[in-house]
């Protein structure tokens, strides 16, 4: 169980984002129409961007006051992103790609071994291919991997289908809830898509013009 | 072909030159390059100007301005003399500074463009991975801008092989020291029976610069495979 405390106002151009909610425990999606602040929403929550005012809070403890000036920064947060179009690094191998965030974790922190989550998504086949090598489907699932082995505290995933035709996306909803149901690890789930997340998640926050509710 | 002991000197001391001009610029060049890639800055303008003036001046005015600066009576020269014993003035090191002052937007144009086409997700991605940025920067930034460094290496380097402007002015033409091939042939130019020489070192030249340039981008596009840039930037053949 987490408990995720948010009370914060952000701006930038047009968008002005407010979000005072407490999400705790299980898959919990957001859900809202593109350009509602969505994804600047997951940003601000991974530390990618910093409020104007406000504070978050996870399990009682400050990441981001701007009042107190304390930011945690991202690579302190443990919280896995899952970016909309996977951002797989070019240069590196599926494999690499997989053990980017797991190699810099202590043993005792590591959750997963490399074959679990391989399994788990299967994607064995891929581990020596080239990331441009790769499907829509196999980029989602070796992304989907990646924050995984990475055994974060709470994973956030940013419209991880959206770039997928329906076919896929029906391919792929299944391993989201496999990951879901085998490693219990936190999700946010943000899509504008409102069959992702009643199939997904157990409880809907909905976003609309850069309100949170 | 054969050079004479004279020539292959000038070879020796442009490769020496350039190796050594390229080396400089490139840490300096890859800051400078990834601060006007990715910062916005009071002054910004200014250090983007300040940066491509070599290349839009006529060479011998940076030429003239080191030698005010680092000549044994300029300001900085006299310091380096006096403390270090150092004379960089009309020594094959300061044919070096001229090269790298001529050659360094060449170099930093390149590398420029690279860290611009790196999308900063990828970064971000990294981050939340539990890389700090200076770990993301070597792991991710680097490897992926990579061919422009490339690129603006050997910009670098065959600018430097070319050198002739600040170089004459700032540590003139002395054999065996400064004179780099650009200078030689110059002075063949000048000498009654130089023209067979003049003739030689000019082939040599550009055969250099071919070598180079076709060295740069082979390099170039081994390095953007390696990438996988051709699957994206290059649409299929229907």
């Amino acid at each position: 169980m987490f408990r995720l405390e948010l009370d914060l106002e952000f701006r930038r151009g047009a968008l002005t984002l407010h979000a005072q909610a407490t999400i705790d425990g299980g898959t919990t999606g957001i859900c809202g129409p593109s350009g509602s602040g969505k994804s600047t929403l997951l940003a601000l929550i991974a530390g990618l961007l910093r409020p104007r005012r406000g504070h978050i809070r996870f399990d009682g403890a400050s990441l981001t006051d701007v009042g107190r000036r304390e930011f945690v920064p991202p690579w302190q947060r443990h919280f896995g992103l899952v970016f909309q179009d996977g951002q797989l690094f070019p240069h590196l191998s599926v494999r690499q790609n997989l053990l980017y965030g797991w190699q810099r974790l202590r043993p005792e922190e590591r959750r997963f071994e490399l074959d679990q989550v391989t399994q788990l998504l299967e994607i064995e086949p891929l581990l020596e291919r080239r990331t441009t090598q790769l499907s829509g489907g196999e980029r989602s699932r070796v992304a989907l991997g990646r924050a995984l082995l990475y055994s974060p505290r709470l994973l956030l995933l940013d419209e991880p289908l959206s770039a997928l035709d329906d076919r896929l996306k029906e391919q792929i909803l299944p391993f989201l809830k496999r990951v879901r149901d085998e490693t219990r690890i936190p999700m946010l789930y943000v899509t504008h898509s409102r069959a992702e997340v009643e199939y997904l998640a157990e409880r809907v926050l909905r976003i609309e013009d850069g309100r949170l509710s | 072909m054969g050079l004479t002991p004279d020539e292959w000197e000038a070879l020796r001391l442009s490769a020496k030159v350039a190796s050594f001009a390229t080396l400089l610029s490139l840490p300096l060049g890859i800051a400078v390059a990834w601060v006007l890639a990715r910062r916005r800055f009071p002054g910004k303008l200014l250090v983007e100007v300040l940066v491509q003036l070599p290349m839009v001046l006529p060479p011998v005015v940076p030429g003239y301005l080191l030698l005010l600066l680092l000549g044994t009576q300029g300001p900085l020269g006299s310091w380096l003399l006096d403390t270090f014993g150092i004379r960089v003035a009309f020594t094959w090191q300061g044919a070096v500074i001229a090269s790298a002052v001529m050659a360094f937007p060449l170099m930093v144009q390149p590398v420029r463009l690279a860290f611009r086409m790196i999308d900063v997700r990828l970064e971000q991605a990294a981050a939340t991975l539990g890389a700090p940025p200076w770990r993301a920067w070597i792991s991710i930034t680097l490897p992926l801008a990579l061919p422009g460094i490339l690129a603006g290496a050997v910009l670098c380097f065959t600018r430097s092989l070319g050198e002739f402007g600040a170089t004459m002015a700032f540590v003139g033409n002395i054999p065996g020291e400064t004179r780099t091939l650009p200078l030689a042939i110059y002075s063949y130019t000048h000498v009654p029976d130089g023209e067979a020489a003049a003739w030689r070192l000019a082939c040599l030249s550009i055969a250099l610069a071919v070598a180079a340039l076709v060295l740069a981008h082979w390099a170039n596009r081994r390095a953007e495979q390696r990438l996988g840039y051709h699957d994206h930037h290059v649409p299929a053949r229907a």
